[in-house]
């Protein structure tokens, strides 16, 4: 028997009130799949992982989620000068499951413990989150995700501003995540990111694609659909990138 | 140094400004991140029509006081809405308007002797009625920043994510503003309506400096405005300058120390970090 999706989405508009942001989002994701979400800056990414968390007016179609939706931000957004340890912000998480009155307790200490440690950064537990580097502040991030038990983990573009081997650091970890059953939805920039993903969605203000990396990435009319024509041929290997504008590739 | 210990108005005085020492240290923690250090400057102010209409009607302080600051807050709330007029606009327009118009009442015939004491404070005038309610404050801050501790760390973070931990930030906002309130209108019996915002940001300031976790943080911000406010009433006490400004300048002193202490352990700490290879961005 087929695991039950994680996400469902068919036909779906969401928007802030007055005419929705996206339209026609069209997807499922099943537990242990990897989602990339492609599309230029302002094209609904973001947008699309809010909608998932419920932040967004539906305006038509169906959207159900399943499951927990932990959400990892862009680590710019946010304050590197806040007073908090890595600890701290992993604590954060447990915060949700509470009333109002309870404060974090041994259990909840004890949580976020684990999910430092599951993202290999229980070592750093004590040091200034600001103080941390782009790759291990987006893992106390994470971290603070999984302590929300969230069965699927949203995470905004998180290889932005990460040096080689974070990026692959951090993609092992995610790949070690789906393992254990999560669902992962990835809005990024990077094709090549794109392509180690179950499946890929194309977005810009209305879905493009949905479909595996195989069928997806190798249509160029889909990719010009969602870029705008700023995709290039690396010459010589037959592969694309893409030229995405106001944003640096690393 | 125990001479004035002796003098009752002077132990009300000390009892008074350890008590707003505490709340409006603790406080000024959380103004000092929301940046909330210009609203709590212009809530103060604007509650001085207020303060002397209370003083005519001869009616205590506070009573005139908790209505002023719920007519700026929502004169601040409706002018910001005027398309064209930003946040920072609408502060200044209605802070000036009722400072404004705090000034006209005061000049007026009817107007009781003694009228700037309320500008500067009369910390050494404080009676055990107002000694109570400071009392009441420290003990609501303490209970409120208890209980909210985690929201509000949350939503000061990142408040684009907050929602989806469960957290509003508005209701923080909020949640900080009427604390804030509560606190000016308390405080400003003592250190007057053009000092008040001292120990609600002073403090706070230095301690920042000095300590990169919240709660040490607090604890040493309400710790340097203890001993800012009796600093400032002994040198009152001495060179007989004015008790709400000594206690200011006071204030004013302990950041200033700070800076270069905070720059000893902004060093220190680098060279305790730098080899462990965590990239500093």
């Amino acid at each position: 028997m087929p695991a039950e999706p994680l996400i469902e989405a068919t036909g779906l508009a969401a928007g802030y009130g007055g005419a929705p942001a996206i339209s026609g989002v069209e997807f499922t994701l099943l537990p242990g799949q990897t989602l990339a979400l492609l599309g230029p800056n302002g094209g609904g990414k973001t947008t699309l992982l809010r909608a998932l968390l419920g932040e967004l007016r539906r305006v038509e179609g169906t959207l159900r989620v399943r499951a927990r939706c932990g959400t990892v931000p862009q680590t710019e957004r946010s304050r590197l000068d806040y007073p908090v340890s890595a600890f701290d912000v992993t604590t954060m998480g447990t915060i949700a499951g509470l009333p109002w009155w309870r404060r974090p307790g041994r259990r909840e200490r004890e949580a976020a413990a684990r999910a430092l440690d599951q993202v290999g950064l229980r070592a750093l537990a004590g040091e200034t989150f600001g103080r941390l580097s782009g790759g291990q502040r987006q893992r106390v991030l994470i971290a603070r995700a999984l302590v929300q038990d969230a069965g699927v983990l949203l995470l905004d573009e998180p290889f932005s501003g990460l040096d080689r081997p974070s990026a692959d650091g951090l993609e092992t970890l995610i790949g070690e995540l789906a393992g254990e059953g999560r669902g992962i939805a990835i809005a990024t920039h990077d094709l090549e990111q794109a392509r180690g993903c179950d499946l890929v969605l194309c977005i810009n203000k209305q879905q493009i694609a949905c479909g595996s990396p195989a069928e997806v990435l190798a249509d160029l009319g889909v990719l010009e659909a969602t870029y705008g024509g700023a995709i290039v041929e690396i010459p010589g290997t037959g592969g694309r990138a893409i030229l995405p504008p106001h944003h640096h590739h690393h | 140094m125990l001479a004035p210990l002796q003098e009752p108005f002077m132990q009300r005085a000390l009892a008074e400004v350890v008590l707003l020492g505490v709340a409006g240290g603790a406080l000024g923690c959380w103004v000092v991140f929301y940046r909330l250090s210009y609203a709590v400057e212009s809530l103060s102010h604007s509650i001085f029509p207020g303060l002397v209409l209370a003083a005519i009607a001869g009616i205590p302080l506070l009573l005139g006081a908790v209505p002023a600051i719920v007519v700026a807050a929502l004169a601040i709330g409706i002018t910001a809405r005027i398309a064209g007029i930003d946040r920072e606009a609408a502060i200044a327009v209605v802070v000036t308007t009722m400072f404004g118009l705090g000034v006209l009442l005061a000049l007026s015939p009817q107007s009781p002797p003694g009228i700037e004491s309320l500008l500067f404070g009369d910390v050494f005038g404080v009676t055990d009625a107002d000694l109570a309610t400071a009392a009441g404050l420290a003990v609501l801050v303490a209970v409120s920043l208890r209980l909210l501790h985690g929201r509000l760390l949350i939503a000061g973070f990142d408040r684009g994510t907050a929602p989806s931990l469960g957290i509003s930030p508005a209701i923080a906002d909020v949640a900080l503003l009427i604390l804030l309130a509560a606190g000016i209108v308390v405080a400003v019996q003592g250190l007057g309506n053009l000092l008040v915002v001292a120990v609600f940001v002073g403090p706070a300031a230095a301690a920042r400096r000095l300590s990169d976790r919240m709660l040490p943080m607090m604890a040493l911000a309400a710790g340097l405005a203890v001993l800012a406010g009796v600093g400032g009433l002994y040198l009152s006490y001495y060179a007989g300058t004015a008790g709400g400004a000594s206690v200011a300048l006071a204030i004013v002193g302990v950041y200033a120390l700070s800076l270069p202490a905070g720059r000893l352990r902004v060093s220190r700490v680098r060279s305790r970090t730098a080899p462990t290879g965590a990239t500093v961005t």
